[in-house]
This record gives C-alpha cells, sequence and structure tokens, in this order.
C-alpha cells in the first residue's frame, strides 16, 4: 500500500504555524517559569509572535490559488484579514498585560488562547471548503468561550462563558447542519465545487435551506438580530480585554467567512438571500441603535453599539457588489481600530477592578484628561461615522455601494439609524465635557502599553479617514476572486 | 497661479489649532494673542483673494486640484466665484472680531475655547470654497463638532446640553439625507457619463429626469432649509442661539446660517433646476411664512437674544424669498442680504453680550434708560438696530429692496406679504430699543454701568464701518458677485423653459 502525501507548501501557511508555536511556547513559558519571574514577559513573547506573522503574511501577499489539497484559498482577501486579526490581537494584547494584573491574572494561557483564536480567525478567513470554515469557527470560539470565563470569581465572567457557550454551541450545530444540507444538496463541501454546484443544476430545497441555515449560523457569531441575545451580557460580564477581542475580531473573522460563501458560493441564487438580509439588516440596525439608548453601562451600550455596526455592515452583503466587499473589508479594519481604542479608555477610565463602568463615571473627564478624552472622542465621532474619521469612510463605502445596487431606501433606513446612533455616542461627549465630574474617582493611570494602543488607534482612526486610498486599492484589487459580481 | 491660497486659508487656523495646543493653559494671553495673530493673517491672506478677484467672469478662480481619491472620483478641488468669495471675505473678517470679543467674556478654560474657534473657521472656509461634493461634505460635518462644543461647554448652564445636542441632531438629520442624495446623483452621472466624479462643475452638466430631481433636490433642501433655518424647521435655531456664548452665537448667525442659503444657491438650485422651478411656490411660501412669523414671535420675546434669534428666522426668510425668484435683483438681493444679515445681527449678538457681561440678564424688563448711562453703547446700538430694521443709507435696505424688487418682478402678491415684514421688523426692533434705552433709568442697578471700553468698541467699529458702507456704496460688493449672479440666473431662467416644455408635454399627453 502506497500513501500519497500531497505536495505543499508549509509557508502558505506560515502566519498559522508561527502563531500556534507562539501560543505552545507560551504555555511551556508558563508551565517552567516560577511564581514571579519570567511572567511579565507573555505580552512580549505574543507581540513577537504576531510581527512574525505579520511579516510572513506580507511575505506571501502576491501568492494567489489554493493550497493543502483545496482547503485553503492563497488569496488578498484573507491576508488582508489576516492582518486585521493581526492588528487586533496585538492591540489587545497591549490593553491587556495592566489590566490583568489588577486581577492577578496576567497568565501564559490568557495569551496563549488569545493566539489560538487568532489562529482559528485566520483559518476561518482563508477557509476553502466548509469544513475548514466549521474547523475555524471551533478553534476561534473554545478559547473565547474560556477567556470570557477568565475571571472566575466574578459571577456575571461566568454568566458571559456560560451564555456565550451554549448559545455558541447552538450556533455551531446551525453552521454544521447547514453545511450538511449542502452537502447533501449537491454532493460537496467545498466552496468551489458549490459555486460551479449552484450556477448549474444544484439548485434545491436542500440547498435553499443551507444557505437558510449558514444564515442563521453566521448571524449568531456577528450577533446579528435576531440571534443577538447573547451579545450584551456577554460584553459586559467578559473581562474588557476580551470583550474588545470578541467585538472586533470574532466579528471580522465572522464577517469574512459569511462574505466568502456567500459572495462566492451564492452569487447566482442573490435574490433569495438579499431579501432575507436586508430584514436581519434593518432589524439588526434598528434594534442595536434603539436598544443602546437606554443604556447606562458603557460596556453594554457598546455591546449594542456592536450589534448595530453588524447591521450597516450587513448593508454592504445586500448590496452584493465588488464596493460592498471593499466596504465591507474597510469597515472592518475601522471598526477594530475605533472599538478597540473605545474600549481601552473604558480599561483606563474604569481603574481598579472595573470600578466605574457607567458612563457617568465620564463626567468632567473632558478637562481633567484632555488627552484621553479628546482619544475617546476621535472613537466616538468614528463610531458615529463623522469625517475626517475612517468611521465616516467606512460607511461611506458601504451605502454607497448599496445606492449602486439600487437600495436606497435601504441606505435611507441606514443613515437615519447613524442618526439614532447620534445621540448615544454623543451623549458620552457631552458628559465628558459639558458636565463636572461628580465625585473624585481617583487617578487614572496610564501605562506605557495602554498610551501605545490608544495613540496607535486614534492615529490609524484619523489616518485612515484622511488618506482612504491605500486601503481602498489593496481591497479592491482582493475582490478578484468574486468575478461573478 | 503662484500662491494657494485658498488651501493657505483653509489650513492656517489649522496650524493655530496645532499651535495653540502646545501652549501651557495657564499662559491665558499668550494663548489668546496666539489666536488673534492667526485669525487676523488669516484675514490678510484673504485679502490678496478680494483685489486679485476678476469680476468679470463668472468661472471659478483660485482654483486648486489635486488628486484625493482617483478611483473614486474624489479629489481635492476648491475655487471660488463671486458669491463664495463675499462668504469668505465675511468668515475672516468676523474671526478676529469675535477673537477680540471674548478677551474678557470667556475665562474658563480658554484653550479649548480658542481651538475650538480656529478650528471652526478651518470648516467655514471650507464649505464655501469646496467644488467636491465629497469634499463639500466633510467640511460640512466636520464644522458641527466645534460649534457643538461651543454651545455644549461655554453655552448658558441652564439648557446648553439641551440646546447643543438639538443643534447637532437636527443639523445632522438633514445631512444625512443630503449625503444619500449624493451618492444617488454620483452614481446616476456613472450611469449617464460613464465617469465616477463627484465634481460639482462636471455634475452641473448632468440632466438627472426630473422625477428624481425632485427627491434629490427634497433631500438636499431639507439639509440647508435646517441650516438656514426656514420655517418649519426652525426650532434649533432660537435654542442654540440662545444658549450659545456670544462669540457662539455671533459665528452662528454671521457665517454658519449663511452655508445653508450658499448651500442652495451652489448646490441645490443649479444642480437641479427644474425641480427648482416645481419648489418655488413651496419655498417662497415657506420663506414668507418665516419672515412674518418671525417677526411676530420677535415682537413678543422677553429676552433680548431670544429677540435678535427669531429675528434671523425672518431675515433669513427675506434671503430665501429672494434666491427663489431667480431674478438679477433678487438674487443679488439675497447675497448681499446673506451678507448683511452676518453683519447686523452679528453686531446685535455682540451688542446684547456686551450688556449681558455687564448685568448678567438679558431680559428686556430688567434694563430701561440705558442711554444715559451708556451713551457711547447707545449711538452702537442705535447704528446696528436701525440697519437691521433696513434704514434707508444703511445696508438692511439695499438688500431688502434689492429682494422685494426682484420678488415684485415675479408675484406682486409675496412681494407685499413679504413687505409687511419690514414693517414688523421696525415694530419689534425699535419697541425693543425703546424699552431697553430710552426712559428713566427704573433699575437701581442699571445706574453705575459703565460705558463701553476701548476694546469693545474697536470690536464694533469695522462692523459698523461695512454696514454704513453696503449701505451707501453697495457697489463694491454687488460688482464683485454680478457675473456669477448673471451666470445663476441665466442658468435658471433656460431651466425654466425645459420645465414648462416638460410641463406643457404631460399636458399634451392628458
Amino acid at each position: 500500500m502506497s500513501i500519497n502525501i500531497p505536495s505543499v507548501t508549509l509557508s502558505n501557511i506560515g502566519p498559522l504555524i508561527t502563531l500556534s508555536v507562539i501560543g505552545l511556547v507560551l504555555l511551556l513559558v508558563d508551565a517552567f517559569s516560577g511564581k514571579a519571574g519570567r511572567k511579565s514577559a507573555f505580552a512580549q513573547i505574543t507581540l513577537v509572535g504576531l510581527i512574525i506573522a505579520a511579516a510572513q503574511t506580507l511575505a506571501i501577499w502576491s501568492r494567489t490559488g489554493q493550497d493543502f489539497s483545496g482547503m485553503i484559498y492563497l488569496d488578498s482577501f484573507a491576508f488582508f484579514f489576516y492582518m486585521v486579526f493581526i492588528v487586533a490581537t496585538a492591540l489587545c494584547v497591549l490593553l491587556s498585560k495592566s489590566y490583568l494584573e489588577e486581577y492577578g491574572k496576567n497568565t501564559g494561557e490568557y495569551y496563549a488562547l488569545m493566539v489560538f483564536a487568532t489562529v482559528g480567525m485566520m483559518i476561518m478567513a482563508a477557509g476553502s471548503n466548509l469544513v475548514m470554515l466549521f474547523l475555524g469557527l471551533e478553534v476561534l470560539s473554545i478559547p473565547i468561550y474560556i477567556l470570557a470565563g477568565l475571571f472566575r470569581e466574578d459571577i456575571k465572567s461566568n454568566e458571559a462563558a456560560l451564555k456565550y457557550l451554549l448559545l455558541g454551541a447552538f450556533s455551531s450545530a446551525f453552521l454544521l447542519f447547514g453545511m450538511a444540507m449542502l452537502y447533501g444538496g449537491t454532493g460537496t463541501l467545498a466552496l468551489d465545487g458549490l459555486a460551479k454546484a449552484l450556477a448549474g443544476d444544484g439548485k434545491n430545497a436542500l440547498t435553499y435551506l443551507g444557505m437558510g441555515l449558514l444564515v442563521v449560523g453566521f448571524g449568531f457569531k456577528v450577533s446579528s438580530v435576531p440571534f443577538h441575545m447573547w451579545t450584551p451580557d456577554v460584553y459586559e460580564g467578559a473581562p474588557t480585554s476580551i470583550t474588545a477581542f470578541m467585538s472586533v475580531g470574532v466579528k471580522a473573522a465572522a464577517f469574512a467567512a459569511f462574505v466568502r460563501v456567500f459572495f462566492h458560493v451564492f452569487p447566482t441564487i442573490k435574490m433569495e438571500w438579499t431579501m432575507l438580509i436586508w430584514v436581519l439588516a434593518v432589524a439588526t440596525m434598528t434594534v442595536g441603535n434603539v436598544v443602546a439608548l437606554a443604556q447606562t453601562n458603557i460596556k453594554r451600550m457598546l455591546a449594542y453599539s456592536s450589534i448595530a455596526h453588524a447591521g450597516y455592515i450587513m448593508v454592504g452583503l445586500v448590496a452584493a457588489n465588488k464596493l460592498a466587499g471593499v466596504g465591507i473589508m474597510y469597515y472592518l479594519l475601522s471598526y477594530t481600530l475605533m472599538n478597540i481604542g473605545a474600549f481601552a479608555v473604558i480599561i483606563l477610565v474604569s481603574r481598579k477592578k472595573d470600578a466605574y463602568l457607567s458612563i457617568y463615571d465620564y463626567s468632567g473627564l473632558g478637562f481633567q484628561y484632555p488627552g484621553l478624552a479628546a482619544a475617546m472622542s476621535v472613537f466616538l465621532f468614528g463610531l458615529v461615522g463623522m469625517p475626517p474619521t475612517a468611521g465616516f469612510i467606512g460607511k461611506f463605502y458601504i451605502f454607497s455601494s448599496a445606492v449602486e445596487a439600487g437600495y436606497i431606501w435601504l441606505v435611507i433606513i441606514g443613515v437615519m439609524n447613524s442618526l439614532i446612533s447620534v445621540y448615544y455616542y454623543l451623549r458620552v461627549t457631552v458628559l465628558m465635557y459639558m458636565r463636572p465630574s461628580e465625585a473624585d474617582l481617583g487617578p487614572v493611570k496610564v501605562s506605557p502599553a495602554m498610551a501605545t494602543a490608544i495613540v496607535i488607534t486614534a492615529a490609524g482612526v484619523l489616518y485612515l479617514g484622511i488618506f482612504p486610498g491605500g486601503i481602498y486599492n489593496l481591497a479592491m484589487n482582493s475582490m478578484k476572486i468574486f468575478a461573478s459580481l | 497661479m503662484s500662491l494657494p491660497i485658498l488651501s493657505i486659508l483653509i489650513f492656517l487656523p489649522l496650524v493655530g489649532v496645532v499651535l495653540i495646543m502646545m501652549l501651557d493653559r495657564e499662559n491665558q494671553w499668550v494663548i489668546k494673542g496666539t489666536a488673534m495673530a492667526f485669525a487676523l493673517v488669516e484675514f490678510l491672506v484673504s485679502l490678496p483673494l478680494w483685489f486679485g478677484f476678476d469680476s468679470t467672469t463668472a468661472a471659478m478662480q483660485f482654483v486648486e486640484r489635486y488628486e484625493w481619491l482617483p478611483q473614486y472620483g474624489i479629489s481635492y478641488l476648491i475655487g471660488l466665484d463671486g458669491i463664495s468669495l463675499l462668504l469668505v471675505m465675511l468668515t475672516t473678517f468676523i474671526t478676529p472680531i469675535c477673537v477680540l470679543a471674548c478677551w474678557e467674556d470667556v475665562r474658563d478654560k480658554v484653550k479649548e475655547f480658542m481651538i475650538c474657534l480656529l478650528f471652526l473657521e478651518v470648516g467655514m472656509i471650507g464649505v464655501f470654497v469646496s467644488l467636491d461634493l465629497f469634499l463639500f461634505y466633510i467640511f460640512w460635518e466636520v464644522m458641527l463638532i466645534p460649534m457643538y462644543l461651543l454651545i455644549g461647554v461655554w453655552g448658558n448652564p441652564a439648557r446648553r446640553i439641551y440646546a447643543a445636542v438639538k443643534f447637532f441632531i437636527f443639523t445632522m438629520f438633514g445631512s444625512l439625507l443630503m449625503l444619500v442624495a449624493i451618492l444617488v446623483l454620483y452614481f446616476y452621472n456613472h450611469q449617464v457619463t460613464g465617469t465616477y466624479t463627484f465634481d460639482l462643475l462636471k455634475l452641473y452638466s448632468v440632466k438627472v429626469p426630473f422625477n428624481m430631481q425632485i427627491w434629490m433636490f427634497a433631500a438636499f433642501a431639507l439639509a440647508f432649509a435646517i441650516k438656514v433655518p426656514m420655517f418649519p424647521v426652525h426650532t434649533w435655531l432660537p435654542d442654540a442661539h440662545t444658549e450659545a456664548p456670544t462669540v457662539g452665537s455671533v459665528i452662528l448667525a454671521a457665517v454658519l446660517l449663511k452655508m445653508g442659503t450658499y448651500g442652495f444657491l451652489r448646490f441645490n438650485m443649479p444642480l437641479f433646476p427644474e425641480a427648482a422651478w416645481f419648489f418655488v411656490p413651496l419655498f417662497c411660501i415657506l420663506a414668507i411664512i418665516g419672515i412674518i412669523y418671525g417677526a411676530l414671535v420677535s415682537l413678543v420675546q422677553v429676552d433680548l437674544k431670544r429677540l435678535v434669534a427669531f429675528s434671523s428666522v425672518s431675515h433669513l426668510g427675506f434671503v430665501m424669498l429672494g434666491l427663489f425668484t431667480f431674478t438679477f435683483a433678487g438674487v443679488q438681493g439675497g447675497i448681499i442680504q446673506m451678507i448683511n444679515h452676518g453683519l447686523s445681527t452679528g453686531a446685535l449678538f455682540l451688542i446684547v453680550g456686551m450688556i449681558y457681561e455687564r448685568r448678567h440678564t438679558r431680559m428686556i424688563a430688567e434694563f430701561g434708560g440705558l442711554s444715559k448711562v451708556m451713551p457711547v453703547f447707545a449711538v452702537f446700538f442705535m447704528i446696528v438696530t436701525l440697519s437691521s430694521i433696513g434704514l434707508p443709507s444703511l445696508n438692511g435696505f439695499v438688500g431688502e429692496f434689492l429682494i422685494l424688487l426682484g420678488t415684485f418682478q415675479v408675484n406682486k402678491v409675496y412681494a407685499a406679504f413679504a413687505a409687511s415684514g419690514v414693517i414688523f421688523a421696525a415694530a419689534y426692533m425699535l419697541w425693543m430699543f425703546q424699552r431697553v434705552m430710552f426712559g428713566v433709568v427704573t433699575n437701581e442697578k442699571n445706574q453705575k454701568l459703565k460705558d463701553l471700553s476701548t476694546r469693545e468698541i474697536v470690536v464694533l467699529v469695522p462692523v459698523v464701518l461695512f454696514i454704513i458702507w453696503i449701505g451707501v456704496y453697495p457697489s463694491t460688493f454687488l460688482d464683485k458677485t454680478k457675473a456669477s449672479t448673471e451666470n445663476f440666473v441665466s442658468l435658471m431662467q433656460k431651466a425654466k423653459a425645459t420645465q414648462t416644455a416638460l410641463v406643457d408635454v404631460k399636458g399634451d399627453q392628458r
């Protein structure tokens, strides 16, 4: 018996290998170091690993095609998202260290799990087979379940972990079921094969059902209404650094897969799913924004805002043209920067052990800590979608793609939702600048890592808002893979 | 062209902002001085525009174009015609006056105040010179943030937050719908011509079908009408004006409201001319309602600042009426009236601010007989009041006369109703003036009020100078806009022909 070993090029998954190895190294360092000692180096090790992974991604940027027997796509769409994930993870690592030290949780497994989750995200962005997508989803989700419950003494953190686990498992089942239906309908799990089958005679009840179940599965992960119920509780209960990570990384990964599958596999049955997602997008934007109006806990407010942002991105899915793809990529990148920046400020303002998470704790911040408040304003105005921030350009791309596709009412609903969102984002700036502080909450301690994260994100939000051309070109180039759009 | 004057104008205040950010907040004199220096230099830089401007042509001048996002057809395209020239000059003229006016009024957070003020100037100049719709939209939105902060942080403690948020949300509401219309226009242009562009001058030549024009005109008009503000969407204005700090009100009245009328003139009407004709009756009637309603409401105000605020609604009604006549006289009058309103109402807010500084109240009933205590003040107040009423030989008369002349040519009934607004204006302004300034000093607290300081006189003199100049010899200003106005009017009259044809065709089909 002879075994055929397919020829593979390991460098094609270089970033994934590096990050997996770094994860293991972190665990080993943790295991073999004393009580204190080298423990402070976890964050640095992780960052080094991420930088290497980023370099590897850049090195393979121009590669195309597939590898590992048609399991992994090599294209700049995937690589773009690799970079988004790496940036998101690196920024969250910067946020984590001092925050975790307060809780005595600056442990190796935290960083290892984060890195493993990043690998999962990358698999989701690059997977060319439904099995790979599922695998990526699980590799991504399981570390996050654990991380959400990191503060196991805290009942809210426990709740977050359990809720996310149960609902996550539920959504995985939906996704898997959908994949099974698609397999039943077409006889293949490869995305290319599915696309071919759907272009031909593969349109039958099973494929439609499968497509619908995929929407449900992805809908859970991007926290689209009506599958959003877990989001506020999980975002509120999880450690803030992990909330930041979830809100950008997991969302970006889920959207990467969502876009890849729907733009690549299902364009021939566009009519069927655009109507479905149209409804979901409207519901998601509206529910997210309206409920956010009533929140006073800032983490919860940003949780609902994150639901709303998923809705804006889904407007791009409905538009389903090349510009929409560009818009979604741009939006996810800018959302990553804005949201992580905002969460960095939240960690700082909450001071010791998340003591101050109410929006009223931001009163008077504007003139006590002008730099911090100015940065927060940049993030908030970015989330509103005001020029000259990246948030505006992202919304501009997405809404213009929808206008191009003829969904003018959807865009009108979208901009009116932005208007609603103005109110609750603005409320934080009102408190920061126009109200005196209510009580002395003690000093805000800014560690160098935190300062770096805030400066990078704020500068990034402004840079992408003023010079949107570079990323546009990158994203537009990567749209080549969706030839049928 | 050698020097990119317009770009310098846009970015010079930004340099000031950065510089002030680096200054020590304790050193208030240095901060104020720096802001003043930048505002003055900005004014000096804008002077070459005035003298170098070629008033024989309607073409855009001082044009600068740099590719910004060429893939998307977005460029940094700025330029100037007669209409924007006047407004840019008004902006650079008012800003140093504002800095000087708040020299002593603002004691708290001076650094941030000056940063907001200079940042606001960036946005204002940007709006008036942008010839690319995307660029215009960016400046239009950017300018919201500093104004919002000016009202919300330094406003009247009682209701400033309400006013600031209301201002922000109202404006945002209109501009978001305008954004949708901009996008629709952009993609329609691509459909017709095959090119992607936000270049206003190119978009002018796109013939949008009438039924699409209606919707797009409505979306743009909503954004601009809120800013103007026209009658049913004016409700943010009295609050914003009343709660804002003096300088905030001045800039709001003098420049920000003009963005609305300017928007109609630059974007709304030329882009969708047939729809503009279709909407003439609606907008003329709304403008007249604004004129009369604003005047009547002013009549019953007990708060000086609120009175001036409502008088703005009335004055801006005149401007809108003038623009919507699409006659040479009406449009010229509308443009000059924009400047007049900027000067007169700006000055009125400055004057109200000066009384407020002394007495910390703006209630008309608290005053009386001030002319005896403050004679110099009384002179300035009188001139400005008369200019606001429209007394011949002062600026208000020129604008209102031309507007009424234009209106009379197209519709005598409109003209008759609008003219009644002038009478009401005389009523509420003079009655207010009488109650505040004449008679005996009834309130003890007013006995010992100090007359104007030298600084305050320096603030008012330039404004009064221009009030008289425009009143006596308006040609200096009207000549600058003549070519642009002629061009605009001929464009609109051409559109009228096609619109009539369009309606006739419809009639024939029936």
